[in-house]
């Protein structure tokens, strides 16, 4: 767990000081992410690097697991936090196993060790680790560049992780798929993370909680779907956008949906719709929703795993779950 | 290609000329001077060489360790005073470095290797700063922020990644001390220099050729070889820059 | 002070001096840069071409300037100008094109691509984009090859006071030779002096020449 207490950092320069970070008080649990969210300069990095003491603080406490950051030596705190940055900072210099292997070496871990943690690691990223071994970062595509540095921060397996918009750099549709990985590769190994972004929609996707800042200040901290239903104030609901209630719709899938109304839709009209207006019961209800407003009949055959339809999903059924009319909702999706 | 067909007759044509300007050369006696006096040529080259290799050496021991030094966050303020004193320096005439050290300590081998060493710093010193300076800033901020300690950057990062800077500031400043050394005579060095001036003083094209030929040879091989140990030295991770140059 | 003694004493001969050391640069430089700009220019479209032309200048530019001295005058006194102006020009001309032809070729090299596409988009011929667009646009990296070409020969110069070019390494020659230190001082500080404010005269120029964003 990471609990943040009034940190404050003010840079003083010659005739003004400038808060950076304001009084934030956090706490993320252990195996969370929580993703640090806000626009540039609202002290969402500051707050990140002082958690390794990259930044030393002004006022107030950090604690992992309970323990001040400051009662460690932090040449060893910064080895026990995994750290990876936008511009991958891999050391060009290295080769992909010894970039890979940068804090296990720092550690003193032994050869045959360090080998085989490099091979876990790069099977875990889905990279041929002989394949890569003995290559430089710049023979790397900028996708794969970032997967050895999150691979990298991984190395040691430490507890904690910091990562300063890893995928900020890479086009939409990498920055999917890596977003995806990550999400599976943190299903297995359970760090706890902190995650700086400015994409509202990264912050949905990847956050168990959302931290949105402004201006150093820490406006609301709450998971994906409190901040889309009770944005706090007039900052969070513009920062996360108009479509808010459309990008909530992402947060639950049919099924969720389906248990919740007691799929009280009749089975029996469902064998009659076209094939293009199936949805499958796993889908997230913002697919549910742009296949049912594409029909004709406005109307979505729910199909299973095996394809067997087991409801009809109408506009009317989103109403009851989100707690938004539906004329609301075609509007804001047109 | 009729760009390569082009390339390969300008080639043959220069490799012509200095065949031509060879043969010329030994027409009219030029080598004739180096045929009678093989000892003197080699006592002079053997001066020559340690001439350039005492004052690089006194030049690459200095000026890499301070460029390092001011380039640590402590001193990193006042890099701007070593960069613009390079700078400076460098803008002015070899003959009238040397000259200036003559008039404080006298015509002397000690003079001479002083002089040479003074003007071998500073291409050193400036490739140092700016190679430690150019590296990508998210590549020290990762290796600190994994836990390396400062001396790990340094030797780690900083360092390796610089290399291909340091390495061409001190294949620059050894090849011009080559050219500077043979006017090093003038102050007492002795060296290549001293058939060179005897040649031009006595108008003896024999003498002359004695001297500048060798000379040439030394700056033109040294700057091959210097060259070729870059890519040895280099790491490989970064001899992607070298395909650049 | 024995130096500011002499230079009282002395101040016309150190005009003239300086004049003929100027002379010899600003001609040299003069020659280099009509030679060279339209040479990397020319260069710049022709990469296997270019690939040869600066590793020539490369080595030209490894040569000792003394040594070259040596090897020239026995073959310019064929035609009976082994010592004096002549080949102190020639060599000074030689030394200055790599710095110019290395810099136009770069600078034309690196003109945004974007750019030339829209100049030929908007109709430029050839003459057209390269004075409108490339040239102007390489100008301070070429300015910057004349400034380095110009401290270069300024420091050669005076090396080519010994094969009877004048200038102010005369001073230091004579000097040297008759143990006259005060005027040895003078000579190498004038020519230091020279050097530092050319160089300073030149860095504004370019400064001036780039594009106001890039300063």
């Amino acid at each position: 767990m990471i609990r943040f207490k009034n940190v404050t950092k003010t840079y003083e320069s010659e005739n003004k000081s400038v808060t950076a970070v304001d009084n934030v008080s956090l706490e993320v649990e252990a195996g969370h992410i929580c993703v640090f969210l806000g626009p540039s300069g609202c002290g969402k990095t500051t707050l990140l690097r002082m958690v390794n003491r990259l930044i030393p603080i002004t006022s107030g406490t950090i604690e992992i697991n309970g323990k001040e950051i400051q009662s460690f030596d932090v040449i060893e705190l910064r080895r026990s936090i995994g750290y990876v940055i936008q511009q991958t900072g891999l050391f060009p210099n290295m080769t992909i196993e010894e970039n890979i292997c940068v804090v296990p070496q720092l550690l003193g871990w032994d050869r045959v060790k360090m080998k085989q943690r490099y091979n876990e690691l790069m099977d875990m990223m889905g990279l041929n680790p002989d394949e890569y071994r003995n290559r430089y970062p710049w023979e790397l595509s900028g996708g794969q560049q970032q997967r050895i540095g999150v691979a990298r921060a991984l190395a040691a397996d430490p507890p904690v992780m910091l990562m300063d918009e890893p995928f900020g750099a890479l086009d939409p549709i990498i920055r999917e798929r890596l977003q995806n990985e990550f999400l599976r590769i943190q299903g297995d190994v359970k760090k706890t993370i902190l995650f700086v972004s400015h994409d509202i929609d990264e912050a949905i996707k990847l956050g168990d909680t959302i931290a949105i800042f402004q201006a150093g200040r820490l406006m609301q901290h709450g998971t994906p779907d409190e901040i889309l239903a009770n944005p706090q104030d007039q900052f969070v609901s513009e920062f996360v956008g108009n479509d808010r209630a459309l990008k909530r719709l992402t947060l639950f899938t049919v099924r969720e949906l389906l248990k919740k109304a007691g799929s009280g839709t009749g089975k029996a009209s469902a064998n009659k719709l076209a094939a293009t207006s199936q949805v499958h019961v796993d889908a997230n209800l913002r697919t549910a929703l742009s296949v049912i407003l594409s029909s004709d009949t406005g109307e979505a055959a729910v199909v299973d795993d095996q394809g067997q339809s087991v409801a009809v999903l109408r506009l009317a059924d989103f109403e009851s779950f989100t707690g938004i009319h539906p004329k609301r909702l075609t509007s804001i999706v047109q | 290609m009729k760009g390569r067909q082009t390339e390969r007759i300008i080639r043959g044509f220069l490799y012509l000329i200095i065949a031509a300007f060879l043969l010329w050369a030994y027409r009219s006696g030029a080598f004739q001077f180096i045929l009678d006096n093989p000892d003197d040529l080699l006592y002079l080259l053997k001066q020559h060489i340690e001439l350039v290799a005492l004052s690089s050496f006194l030049a690459v021991m200095v000026s890499v360790p301070v460029g390092i030094l001011v380039t640590r966050p402590r001193f990193r303020k006042y890099a701007w005073i070593a960069v613009n004193t390079a700078n400076i320096g460098q803008t002015i005439p070899s003959l009238a470095v040397l000259a200036l050290v003559l008039t404080y300590f006298g015509i002397g081998y000690f003079t001479a290797v002083f002089a040479l060493w003074v003007y071998s710093l500073l291409p050193i010193l400036r490739n140092t700063i700016a190679g430690i300076e150019n590296i990508n800033p998210s590549i020290i901020d990762a290796g600190k922020g994994m836990g390396m300690t400062s001396r790990q950057i340094l030797w780690r990062l900083e360092l390796p990644n610089a290399l291909y800077a340091i390495l061409a500031g001190i294949r620059t400043s050894i090849v011009i001390n080559v050219g500077t050394a043979a006017l090093a005579f003038l102050i007492g060095g002795g060296g290549l220099g001293d058939l060179i001036f005897t040649g031009i003083s006595l108008y003896d094209t024999g003498i002359m050729l004695a001297g500048a030929l060798p000379v040439t040879l030394l700056a033109i091989t040294l700057d091959y070889v210097l060259g070729k140990a870059e890519k040895w030295i280099i790491p490989k991770g970064l001899q992607r820059n070298l395909d650049h140059v | 002070m024995e130096l500011a003694a002499f230079i009282q004493n002395n101040w016309t001969d150190l005009l003239r001096l300086t004049w003929e050391h100027v002379q010899l640069v600003g001609l040299a430089v003069s020659v280099s840069v009509l030679t060279g700009v339209p040479f990397g220019i020319y260069i710049a479209q022709r990469e296997i071409l270019a690939n040869l032309v600066l590793t020539v200048a490369g080595i030209v530019m490894t040569i000792p300037s003394i040594a070259l001295f040596g090897i020239m005058i026995p073959i310019l006194s064929y035609i009976g100008h082994g010592i004096g102006f002549l080949p102190a020009f020639l060599a000074l001309v030689l030394y200055s094109q790599l710095p110019i032809i290395r810099n136009t070729y770069i600078a034309i090299k690196n003109v945004n691509p974007d750019l030339r596409e829209a100049a030929i988009g908007m109709g430029m011929t050839t003459w057209e984009r390269l004075t409108k667009v490339e040239i102007p646009m390489a100008l301070p990296v070429i300015m910057a090859g004349v400034r380095m070409a110009v401290v270069l020969t300024i420091g050669i110069g005076a090396i080519a006071a010994y094969i009877g070019a004048g200038g102010l390494g005369e001073y230091i020659a004579r000097g040297i030779s008759t143990s006259y230190e005060t005027m040895v001082q003078a000579g190498a500080i004038a020519v230091s002096l020279l050097a530092l404010v050319v160089d300073f005269v030149l860095g504004s120029v370019q400064k001036r020449l780039s594009p106001k964003t890039a300063r």
